[in-house]
């Protein structure tokens, strides 16, 4: 169920990563806060639907972490913005990862129990691992800003991280 | 006469050598990394992790023990027995860290 929205995410990621070559197509600072930015506050997002929805303990557990962890990755980019004063930009890959998100998350509204569970937690998996090779071979590398892309680096850590520990929830609802 | 501190160094000197005293052990937790990454600790140290992320992250010994550690906080454990493990974040498992325990 969530595989379509995933590969509709990794062509928006090849969408984006395609102009590559043209150095001037690289995203600019603004517009990599708010990619960043955005991927955050949609784990959030989807991490309050499973709250609202889920009964296992696991599943809420991990659902709590992800609410946790990306607020205050937010919050030291907030921070970090304002002391460079950039203004987040809005773009297309902000635009577009934003939509896929709605969209599963109409998909997962639909699902019940441990379906839901299963469903949302194999989709943190793939969102984990999409946002990741989005922070590696495009967000990092384009950041001109050192505070920037170090930040950003700690976010592939923690991006990371949670991808792991999706994939050991998934494992334990088996 | 013997003084009474004269006293207590015969009698640990008859005794062998003195306990070691315990010590405490600090690892730093930065941008998701234990560092050091690899620990030595003898039985009824402390071990001391660091916390200067804004993450929680936990120190974990899979079905042994746990130790939570909250954001720019600092949080111990006393080892009591020899070990040698590898230990994790079970919020973040990318995060791993060794430890090992001799005796005294
Ligand atoms: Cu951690």
């Amino acid at each position: 169920m969530f595989i379509r929205s995933t590969t509709a995410l990794a062509a928006v990621f090849l969408l984006s990563a395609a102009p590559l070559s043209q150095a001037a197509d690289k995203p600019t600072d603004p517009q990599i806060a708010h990619i960043a930015y955005t991927a955050g506050v949609l784990d959030v997002e989807a991490a309050k639907q499973a709250l609202k929805k889920s009964k296992n303990k696991e599943v809420v557990d991990f659902a709590k972490d992800m609410v946790r962890d990306h607020e205050a990755v937010n919050k030291q980019a907030l921070d970090l913005v304002k002391k460079l004063k950039v203004t987040p930009e809005d773009n297309p890959t902000s635009k577009a990862l934003t939509k896929a998100a709605a969209e599963e998350r109409a998909k997962l509204a639909k699902l019940k129990g441990a379906a839901f569970d299963k469903a949302y937690v194999a989709s943190e998996v793939a969102y984990h691992k999409q946002v990741n090779g989005a922070l590696e071979t495009l967000l990092i590398p384009s950041a001109s800003n050192a505070e920037l892309k170090s930040l950003l680096e700690t976010g592939l850590k923690i991006f990371q991280g949670h991808e792991q520990h999706a994939e050991h929830v998934a494992g334990m609802l088996k | 006469m013997m003084s009474r501190r004269n006293l207590g160094v015969a009698l640990a000197l008859a005794m062998g050598a003195a306990p070691a005293k315990a010590d405490t052990i600090e690892v730093t937790i930065e941008k998701l990394v234990f560092s050091p990454a690899k620990i030595e600790a003898k039985v009824g140290d402390t071990i001391r992790w660091v916390n200067k992320d804004v993450f929680a992250h936990t120190a974990t010994v899979n079905g042994a023990w746990e130790v939570m550690i909250s954001p720019k906080k600092a949080a111990s454990l006393t080892v009591k027995k020899a070990e040698s493990v590898d230990y994790f974040c079970r919020f973040h498992p990318n995060m791993r860290g060794h430890l090992t325990v001799t005796s005294p």
